[in-house]
């Protein structure tokens, strides 16, 4: 027994070593599987304020453009007033807000946080728990699908970005209208992947991609990008197609967490599918 | 008046030196270097100068603990939970025998900081080379948890380490200045 502590005691400096990796690598795992409740993660009190004080400043570097998109998004918006519209006298239309129930509603959040240049990208927002963001919802822009709320604290919440290894996300071909995944392969953040195209779909340049609304986290129709090329890779029997993402992910000012208001209902539902 | 401690083997004035080297290159690396982006590829890590530049002959208790929470403080700000710290560690853990292997003469005074005026700008070049290389090989694989997109991971790893080693070598030449 005493040689064994001493044994342990002239090596400490290896035992050390492999005890604090272990614990890495614990915290790793643990960090993958549950990915929820854990403080550590920088929506907590001190890295998420920290960031908010840094973002107020760096804000006002990026007004003039937060204001043009602000604009062009209001010209969008006015688009789809009535107003915009001219009434045809040709036939009687009645549209009474009866026949629409709202299914999402958004809650406007600020990225205080944000990278594009490592493998694994994750976006801090500031808005949390007592705004109405809970985990697993989407989050988007005009332009495109930012990512999925992970953790969420009382005042902030962290989002696995798009540009993720895990990340796939079901998106549909508008035209054509097949589904496929969209995933990020790395290298460029300007570029995403569309798989599991059928090779029969008659594909060409610039053909739009949209959300295709299977999964709940997303709206149907959300844009995403445009096809830059496409090819059917070796081994595999279906379209792989470049895609241009209209999103610019290095100047995210201003996104929308998506609510399912009838999420729960559909999920219920569905569950009773199972055996 | 100088305060000896046994466990942390600096005294005060040390301890606080770096206490300081701590912060500040936090904040750097934070504000400054993860908001870069090196065209969506590279994230130079600067904060390892903190763990090159402990005393040549600092206890194994202290280089491994302050590389693991060293590692850890980042990883909070990265959510990259664990990720940091893992590499961190195994550097520390590799550092006593990379000064073994690069340098000439086997015993250094006690409390030698490395640097270019004591062991010249060769010898401090190829000891953050080969350190940054320690560190960012596990921390980009354990980034990617998986052995496919080799070639992308071994891209970013190569153009990380040129970075990251550029802006210490860099450290190194200010924190000289300021420790005169």
């Amino acid at each position: 027994m005493r040689n064994l502590f001493n044994f342990i005691a002239k090596n400490y400096f290896f035992f050390v070593f492999i005890a604090l990796e272990t614990l890495a690598i614990l915290l790793i795992i643990q960090h993958h599987h549950h990915q929820r409740s854990f403080f550590l993660h920088s929506g907590n009190a001190i890295a998420g304020r920290f960031y908010d004080g840094v973002n107020s400043v760096s804000q006002y570097l990026s007004l003039v453009r937060v204001n043009r998109d602000l604009a062009a998004e209001n010209a969008r918006l006015l688009e789809k007033e009535a107003s915009a519209f001219l009434l045809r006298d040709d036939q009687t239309l009645e549209f009474t807000d009866t026949t629409h129930t709202q299914r999402y509603r958004y809650i406007s959040a600020q990225v205080i946080n944000n990278s594009v240049q490592r493998r694994n990208n994750f976006m801090t927002l500031d808005k949390g728990r007592k705004h109405g963001v809970e985990q697993d919802m989407g989050v988007i822009t005009m332009n495109g699908v930012a990512g999925i709320v992970k953790n969420v604290s009382e005042n902030f919440s962290t989002v696995i970005s798009l540009l993720h290894q895990d990340m796939q996300i079901s998106v549909r071909l508008k035209r054509q209208e097949y589904i496929g995944t969209l995933v990020w392969e790395g290298r460029d953040y300007r570029q995403a992947t569309m798989t599991f195209i059928p090779s029969h779909v008659e594909l060409a340049r610039g053909d739009t991609i949209v959300t295709s609304g299977f999964s709940r986290m997303f709206p149907k129709d959300v844009f995403i990008g445009t096809v830059s090329d496409f090819e059917i890779r070796r081994g595999e029997n279906f379209f792989s197609a470049g895609i241009d993402l209209a999103m610019d992910f290095n100047k995210l000012g201003y996104v929308y967490v998506v609510t399912d208001m009838m999420g729960d209902e559909q999920d219920l539902l569905e569950s009773l599918n199972a055996p | 008046m100088r305060l000896r401690s046994e466990i942390i083997d600096m005294d005060i004035q040390g301890i606080l030196r770096y206490l300081f080297l701590f912060l500040l290159l936090l904040l750097i690396q934070v504000l400054v270097f993860n908001s870069m982006r090196f065209g969506g590829y590279a994230n130079p890590y600067v904060y390892l100068l903190f763990i090159l530049l402990l005393p040549i002959d600092v206890s194994g208790w202290t280089l491994l603990f302050s590389a693991f929470f060293v590692g850890l403080t980042i990883d909070v700000f990265q959510d990259s939970l664990g990720m940091h710290a893992a590499a961190t560690v195994f550097m520390a853990f590799c550092r006593p025998a990379v000064i073994r292997l690069i340098s000439v003469k086997s015993d250094f005074e006690p409390g030698t900081m490395p640097g270019i005026a004591t062991q010249g700008l060769t010898w401090v070049t190829t000891y953050v080379l080969l350190m940054v290389m320690l560190h960012h090989i596990p921390l980009f694989f354990l980034e990617i948890f998986r052995f496919t997109e080799f070639g992308q991971t071994l891209s970013r790893i190569l153009l990380s380490t040129v970075l990251s080693s550029a802006f210490i070598v860099l450290g190194f030449f200010f924190w000289g200045k300021t420790a005169k």
